[in-house]
């Protein structure tokens, strides 16, 4: 397990970007922030494409940049894959031409081949084609394709999804994970999307206003604050890992182990034994003090409070640790005086099963 | 009288082609530098180099193949060490009436492949980078693809203009028949002439066919290599 080591300082009139993190690689590390926090300009460092005005980028021991030491690796030579936003396929090139391009130049023996890649991401029928006869999320994968063959160490994707719509979007982002799950490439993943992080992320870097609020897993980072801060109170809440234990494709459930105990919820199209992470939006979850019965909600999960927060708008976020997971349920200021909810106090947390978010996320098997 | 008159056409012609040919290929490799430096590079100077290279547009043609004579004459600064290392003179010659040329359109060429390298995408030479391609590499592989629309306009209307130049070929190459008496050298003496009516009329229609068949072949090429590269 090696570290993608970012610190870096770059300041121009009205905008700083001061920021600290260390992920751990392989993995997806999201950076993950509203549009103008900086994060095309932290992964624009990284790339090299960008000199820092202070600071340091490291890959496991590989020091790209570090301005004390004046050292400053040409992007040519850092052996960094880069996934424009745009794609920014050579439009004089074929497709089979825009994938060479960067293989024919690979500073290490081909670790991953052409046929390889193709097969990985379904270019086989674009090969001959141009660029401009390419829709947006096979240009995407065209990019994807040729950033991978130029054997790199580390895959920068800047919001590669940015500019397509749901349907393009769904059609690459399978092929993200595959790649995430099927190669040992670090990647580093730019997304204000938090739906993508959710996919895809194994570590995410929060990013607000050229800072690093905060970092770590996402399951971590989807209790703190500064999260919260940036996707609002609306799409804020735990983000819980499961194993798939017992399916019902009758009724479209699968049950999960979450922590010590199980969660029913609304998902197809996993295996029994499949990792799956989801998250139970806090605006979904309903605390009782006692037991419940005669209600429609399918699952209640036996936790005790352990912090309740005031979100100043009338309303506190209570943290409630649920037996080896975590979820927060967001309930009005007048409901937690009712119910007189203190740190420590048992409760249950009510989940119904069709409110995880979206759908459930199928991750990596843990490595 | 009819043979001999159809041979001074064609000699004119066969000359304008060659004169314009040669000044292409002078100037394209400096056009080019020039281009870059203008667009690309910061350096002290730049608005001078600027204006030096427009400087024929608005000069007397006249002038610059005096300037010409200066430089390369016999005596000339440039013209002396060419006689004393190489041997070679070039005013009053073909080579030399295709420098005149290559002087008097060098604008027109380095305006075109300007533009072109203006609206090159410096994403993809980015692009190029992260997939490792050095300097040098980038610009072959990359940016002149893209440029070359504008390099052939440029070349191609070069030539066109080059089929015409007047005034600085006179003055550095004089009319000499069969040496640098190109296409409006021959239209001139020819009218100067008497009873040369015919052949300065059929001389004319020559030009005119020549300048409008460059331009069209020039828009027609760009089009052919835009479509290539897929705009």
């Amino acid at each position: 397990m090696g570290t993608l080591h970012v610190s870096v300082s770059k300041r121009w009139p009205g905008f700083a970007l001061q920021a600290e993190f260390a992920a751990p690689v392989p993995g997806v590390v999201a950076l993950f922030g509203r549009s103008g926090s900086g994060k095309t300009t932290l992964v624009n460092i990284i790339s090299g494409l960008l000199a820092p005005d202070a600071g340091e980028v490291r890959l496991d021991d590989a020091v790209l940049t570090d301005t004390r030491a004046r050292i400053a690796v040409p992007p040519e030579r850092r052996r960094i894959g880069y996934v424009f936003q745009d794609a920014r396929l050579f439009p004089h090139l074929t497709v089979a031409g825009n994938l060479r391009y960067g293989a024919r130049r690979a500073l290490c023996p081909a670790a991953i081949g052409f046929e390889e890649v193709t097969a990985l991401l379904g270019l086989a029928p674009l090969l001959g084609r141009r660029p401009r006869q390419l829709s947006g999320g096979e240009r995407q994968r065209v990019s994807l394709g040729r950033a991978l063959l130029s054997q790199p160490r580390l895959l920068l994707l800047d919001e590669p999804l940015a500019s397509l719509d749901a349907a393009r979007r769904e059609e690459v982002l399978p092929y993200l994970e595959s790649l995430r799950d099927q190669l040992a490439i670090p990647m580093v993943y730019v997304s204000h999307q938090f739906e993508e992080v959710l996919r895809l992320a194994t570590h995410l870097v929060l990013v607000d206003g050229g800072r690093v609020p905060a970092h770590g897993t996402v399951n971590e980072m989807s209790l703190r604050p500064e999260l919260t801060s940036i996707i609002g109170t609306e799409l804020a809440g735990a983000v819980v890992e499961g194993v798939v234990t017992r399916l019902d494709p009758a009724l479209g459930t699968a049950e999960l182990a979450v922590g010590r105990g199980t969660l029913q919820v609304s998902l197809s199209g996993v295996d029994p034994g499949a990792r799956v992470r989801l998250q139970l939006l806090a605006r979904d979850v309903i605390l009782a003090t006692q037991p419940v019965q005669g209600l429609s909600v399918r699952n209640a999960l036996a936790g005790t409070v352990i912090a309740i927060e005031d979100d100043g708008r009338g309303a506190v976020l209570v943290r409630c640790d649920v037996g080896g997971a975590v979820v927060l349920a967001r309930i009005t200021t007048g409901a937690r005086q009712a119910l007189k909810l203190r740190r420590g106090d048992a409760v249950w947390a009510l989940v119904k099963a069709v409110s995880t978010r979206g759908h459930a996320f199928r991750i990596a098997p843990a490595r | 009288m009819d043979q001999s008159v159809s041979a001074a056409e064609l000699d004119a012609l066969r000359l304008s082609l060659e004169v314009a040919a040669r000044s292409v290929a002078i100037s394209l490799p400096l056009a080019l530098l020039a281009a870059w430096l203008l667009t690309r590079a910061r350096f002290p100077g730049r608005m001078l180099l600027d204006a030096f290279v427009h400087l024929p547009l608005v000069l007397p043609p006249v002038a610059v193949g005096y300037a010409l004579l200066l430089l390369f004459g016999v005596h000339g600064p440039l013209g002396a060490w060419l006689r004393r290392e190489f041997g070679i003179a070039l005013p009053f010659t073909t080579a030399g009436a295709a420098l005149a040329t290559a002087v008097m359109t060098f604008p027109l060429m380095v305006r075109a492949i300007r533009l072109s390298l203006e609206n090159v995408d410096r994403g993809l030479e980015e692009a190029a980078r992260t997939l490792g391609a050095r300097a040098l590499d980038r610009f072959v592989s990359v940016t002149l693809p893209l440029m070359l629309p504008g390099i052939l306009a440029g070349a191609v209307t070069a030539f066109a203009a080059g089929l015409g130049e007047f005034g600085a070929v006179i003055t550095f190459g004089a009319n000499i028949p069969g040496v640098t008496r190109t296409l409006p050298l021959a239209l001139y003496t020819a009218m100067q002439s008497p009873g040369g009516d015919a052949l300065a009329l059929r001389l004319a229609v020559l030009s005119f066919a020549l300048g409008l068949g460059g331009l069209l072949a020039a828009e027609l090429l760009v089009r052919r290599v835009r479509r290539f590269l897929g705009r």
